[in-house]
């Protein structure tokens, strides 16, 4: 799947504008937002809630139609859900009624396919879910849930993962086992990955890029490279490199929070909110 | 499909996690009564023989006649020796009752699944599905007893009217349960509607579904006994009322017996049903 050269990223997004019609109105949920992610990068996008990361994430996977703009895998234009593309959504989303296997078969099944039991039996040895091929969701804990949905993602071997928050709903310590899972994930497969989170240091633990989004519309604001080498430790979490890295988020994602209602109000003068 | 989109939402379910507005709901399959020790099955048995027992002993001492309320031994003794006898109008009730329901129930499956792709149109039809559900089917008895005569037809259309619109609200309920999250990862796959529609709203809707399907049979045993009170000479309600006219309380009884079996038998077949394929809601 390399057709791109340095030029052609892996997904491109060109001005991406969605906006939602609801009851009470119009919703501009994204405006003119233009990303690229090139192949075997890890790029995470964060930013204030409500600010259309996941809208962001649900139009790159082709689930949802752009309002304008464009979504390009490899250069081509995607309209609809790619089979090149894995989707990790929050909260696991097994299916309950499903043991496991069932569960991370299901992809074959919509597609006719016979299970690629060798790959199969691969991922789930990676993830550590060995043996629990029989247990079903409410019987495993969430870090497991979550890591049984992430072998569902990598069944059809994608060449681009997109995790909407995916650990957002574990404990931290969880989390961080989940993240190194994905960093392990990553040197053995290096799929594209794309990475929601409102988790700054998982941001940076994960990413080569830190993709930061501007309040309601969504825009990118800023961007962050992370320059360290993978695998990467817990330790550098501790540098003051990622410290202060850390901190500049932090102030860029509070100050997009304030300054709409600055806004509103009219006034020139910010409160800056201190943590 | 632009437009059209709504905004990515992950709460477990729309419509109800379970706890829906209806008559019942699945709680009752995880949480049913379990026996769980001998010493547990020694209480049930011992309190089944005093209350059973204080009845025959009270009725005894008080010299109460029989017409009005028969002992146990009397019903259970009338039980035995009458099966054979009432044993034929049991299979016509349950003809009745099967066809019927099976026809109802199908007819409620597949208008709600129908129905709940259509918002708009489940707007326009619900007052006339309530209409069904809350109107005692056993009113329209004497009119089809006129149409179609004695026979099995206008039972069987009876308890088919009972059952079908219990099976299709609650089924109904369960189809309109979308969780948007899941529907989207069948999507992600290119899943066809049809293939949403079996994999997930089928499956979501299962707990309801079974819900539905036990009220509708239940409707259902009652529309068939209430109609056979109605007219015809034959089923288990006809059974009742030649046996009060006659005064035989204790072959009354046994019939009265019979039918409390045959819905303890209709909640614990679907019971377990549940338990094997919709437990997973616990």
């Amino acid at each position: 799947m390399n057709a791109g050269s340095a030029k052609t990223p892996k997904l491109g997004v060109q001005d991406a504008t969605k906006i939602y019609h609801t009851a009470s109105g119009d919703l501009l949920a994204l405006d003119r937002c233009s990303l690229d992610v090139h192949a075997n990068e890890i790029v995470s996008i964060v930013g204030p809630s409500g600010c259309g990361k996941t809208t962001l994430l649900w139009s790159m996977s082709g689930l949802h139609r752009l309002s304008s703009g464009t979504i390009r895998l490899d250069g081509r234009e995607i309209t609809g859900p790619h089979p090149d593309i894995g989707i990790v959504f929050q909260e696991a989303n097994l299916l309950p009624w499903r043991n496991l296997d069932a569960n991370i078969h299901f992809p074959f099944e919509i597609k006719g396919e016979k299970p690629d039991r060798a790959w199969i039996a691969h991922l789930v040895n990676r993830v550590g879910l060995d043996g629990f091929g029989g247990k079903f969701p409410r019987e495993l804990s969430g870090g497991m849930q979550q890591r049984a949905a992430i072998v569902r993602a990598l069944a059809l071997k994608p060449s681009v993962l997109l995790m909407d928050e995916p650990f957002g709903a574990l404990d931290s310590f969880t989390r961080e086992e989940m993240n190194r899972l994905v960093e392990e994930i990553w040197l053995d497969t290096k799929t594209t990955i794309v990475f929601i989170t409102h988790s700054i240091e998982e941001a940076i633990f994960l990413s080569d890029r830190v993709v930061v989004l501007s309040a309601r519309p969504g825009r990118v604001a800023k961007e962050y490279r992370v320059p360290f080498l993978r695998p990467r430790s817990l330790e550098i979490m501790a540098t003051k490199e990622v410290f202060d890295l850390t901190n500049t988020i932090k102030m860029d994602i509070v100050g997009e929070r304030v300054r709409p209602k600055a806004r509103e109000r009219g006034t020139a003068e910010i409160v800056r909110i201190r943590p | 499909m632009s437009g059209g989109d709504t905004i990515p939402e992950f709460s477990k379910t729309k419509g109800g996690d379970g706890h829906d507005v209806s008559l019942t709901n699945l709680s009752a399959f995880a949480s049913g009564p379990g026996i769980r020790s001998g010493a547990e099955v020694a209480a049930i048995i011992a309190v089944a023989v005093i209350i059973i027992g204080g009845i025959e002993l009270a009725l005894r001492l008080f010299n109460v006649p029989h017409y009005i309320m028969p002992a146990p031994s009397a019903i259970a003794y009338a039980l035995f020796d009458e099966f054979p006898l009432i044993a034929p109008h049991l299979g016509y009730t349950l003809v009745e009752l099967i066809s019927g329901f099976s026809i109802g129930a199908i007819i409620g499956l597949v208008m709600a699944a129908v129905i709940t792709q259509f918002p708009f149109a489940e707007k326009i039809v619900a007052p006339y599905i309530l209409l069904l559900v809350t109107t005692p089917m056993l009113a329209l008895v004497p009119l089809l007893i006129l149409r179609f005569g004695f026979g099995y037809t206008p039972r069987i259309i009876a308890v088919a009217l009972a059952a079908g619109p219990m099976v299709m609200i609650n089924a109904a309920t369960g189809f309109r349960r979308v969780d948007s999250a899941k529907i989207a990862l069948a999507r992600s796959y290119g899943a066809s509607t049809l293939q949403i529609f079996w994999k997930i709203r089928a499956p979501m809707a299962l707990p309801m579904i079974l819900v539905g399907l036990m009220i509708g049979a239940i409707f259902g045993l009652l529309t068939a006994v209430g109609a056979e009170m109605v007219g015809g000479g034959f089923g288990l309600g006809n059974r009742l009322t030649t046996y009060s006219s006659m005064i035989q309380m204790p072959q009354f009884f046994a019939v009265v017996l019979i039918l409390s079996m045959l819905g303890i038998l209709i909640y614990v077949l679907f019971f377990l049903i549940g338990k094997k394929w919709a437990s997973w809601e616990a």
